[in-house]
């Protein structure tokens, strides 16, 4: 078997948000539009995927490429084109992309970025916010960041956090946090009854949890790879 | 302005049909006019409940497949005038109702009557998921056990999501009604306390029945429990719920049974 002696290849599944830039005539002043943007906001195309969208720009295989130079020479690297065709591609230009989703427009900043733009800086923490309880049988699943509920979680409903989950109110249901794999996520309820508490893989359920802390304010974290749980009062 | 409103519970066995019958008498009692409508096609009840079974030609499935006329399928009770019963199909299952066939009916039905009451199946599936779908009031019925308040539980978040007024973003009126309860049980904490129900739930209390024999006896002489035994406790208790209902402000008690006198005894074996 030659496989055996051959290490494996492996592929992962990969998706990102991408910007997606469409170029309109003329060019030349759309490209000076694209410079004043690119001085008020340093940094706004800085490790963002980009994506070009020839759809609105009736274009040849060496006007295009002119554009993706031009591009290129303000920083701006294209990773995928989209509305043209495959056809008039060459090596040196990247590939159409398909299969993509569409998202909602981008808030192009106005104002002018203060101090050193870098690539996470300019992102907003995530967190969910649920003001009411979540029933049983309803799922909340947030893997970009915490999660806090203002209201109970019932008897099997389930919370799903990439980061910390907060209960003000009764956790009875099964709470998992840092699914996306974080050790520092916490879970903390204002009253512990809940069937199952999980921290980036590792769990407790409820017949493992010391009847002392039932019906309890308390806060759940990883410790040496085991939840602990303690009493917030 | 017609009201829509749905008895749900997702478990089975723990009043709708009952609380259907006895909701729907007490408000055509008042003096509002009623039609309840049987949404478990298969295992029809209320009909039974109502003491209508002999009367049905046509059901809801003939209506919403458009082979008999809403007017040829209602069936107006015998005691109370404002009463009127549209049954389910014994023979036919859920799969035969559709989502544009319930929605022409309710339509037609809010223009003819104060209330349109929809005694939903157990369960989550189509049968129930079509009665609670153009609702605009829910009586959650459940029972003070762990298994009924969890399905209730359910039941609510999906009252909150998959009807028609949730998915406009409009607010859904949610009672519940908690029926089988037992105050001896409850002291001896062999039933879960209305509060903690109250507190898992989180949805405004309509009334607390009582478990009581008057039920069950209502039930098999085919008469709501509201007509049958109007003094008994469970029926004061219904009786309270359809004003609490209509706005009215009623002090919440739960009825106890008064000492039957001799007279009411012997009025009740004639009835």
């Amino acid at each position: 078997m030659t496989s055996a002696a051959r290490p494996s290849i492996r592929f992962r599944g990969h998706s990102l948000i991408a910007l997606v830039v469409v170029p309109e005539e003329p060019v030349p002043d759309w490209l000076a539009h694209l410079d004043a943007l690119a001085q008020r906001s340093p940094g706004f195309f800085a490790s963002r995927p980009v994506i070009l969208d020839m759809s609105h720009l009736p274009h040849d295989k060496d006007s295009l490429r002119a554009l993706v130079g031009d591009l290129f020479a303000r920083g701006i690297r294209v990773m995928g084109l989209e509305g043209t065709e495959e056809a008039i591609l060459g090596p040196d230009l990247p590939p159409v992309l398909s299969g993509g989703n569409p998202t909602g427009q981008l808030d192009i900043p106005t104002d002018r970025i203060k101090g050193q733009a870098n690539g996470n800086g300019t992102r907003r923490p995530a967190s969910l916010l649920v003001d009411k309880p979540v029933r049983s049988g309803q799922s909340i699943c947030f893997p970009d960041g915490d999660v806090t509920i203002v209201g109970s979680v019932s008897s099997g409903a389930e919370v799903i956090a990439g980061g910390s989950i907060h209960v003000y109110g009764t956790l009875r249901g099964r709470a998992v946090a840092g699914s996306g794999g974080d050790p520092k996520a916490r879970i903390y309820c204002r009253k512990l009854e809940a069937e199952l508490l999980m921290i980036d893989g590792s769990f407790r359920t409820d017949d493992e949890v010391q009847p002392d802390l039932r019906g309890r304010p308390v806060q759940a974290w990883l410790d040496n790879g085991a939840i602990a749980i303690a009493s917030l009062d | 302005m017609a009201k829509v409103l749905v008895v749900t519970s997702g478990k089975g066995g723990v009043g709708k049909t009952t609380t259907t019958a006895a909701l729907g008498a007490a408000l055509a009692q008042g003096g509002q006019s009623v039609v309840v409508i049987d949404f478990d096609v298969g295992l029809r009840n209320l009909d039974l409940v109502l003491g209508a079974e002999r009367r049905v030609v046509y059901d809801l499935i003939n209506v919403v497949q458009g082979e008999a006329k809403l007017s040829q399928a209602l069936i107006r009770d015998k005691r109370v005038e404002t009463l009127s019963l549209l049954a389910a199909s014994q023979t036919r299952d859920k799969d035969a109702l559709s989502e544009e066939g319930v929605g022409r009916i309710i339509a037609e039905l809010r223009e003819k009557f104060d209330w349109v009451i929809c005694d939903s199946p157990a369960g989550i599936e189509r049968g129930s998921a079509l009665a609670m779908r153009f609702a605009d009031v829910a009586v959650v019925v459940t029972n003070p056990e762990v298994s009924s308040v969890r399905d209730s539980d359910r039941i609510i978040g999906l009252l909150d999501s998959k009807t028609e007024r949730a998915e406009k973003g409009e607010r859904m009126e949610k009672h519940l009604l908690i029926t089988r309860f037992d105050p001896a049980r409850e002291m001896r904490g062999e039933m879960l306390k209305t509060e903690d129900v109250l507190e898992i739930l989180s949805i405004p209390l309509l009334g607390i029945i009582p478990e009581s024999e008057e039920v069950l006896r209502a039930s098999n002489v085919g008469s709501p429990v509201t007509l049958n035994a109007p003094l008994s406790a469970p029926a004061r208790a219904y009786l309270d719920a359809a004003k609490r209902l209509r706005g009215e402000v009623v002090a919440m008690t739960v009825p106890t049974e008064r000492r039957a006198g001799l007279l009411s005894k012997l009025f009740r074996r004639a009835a």
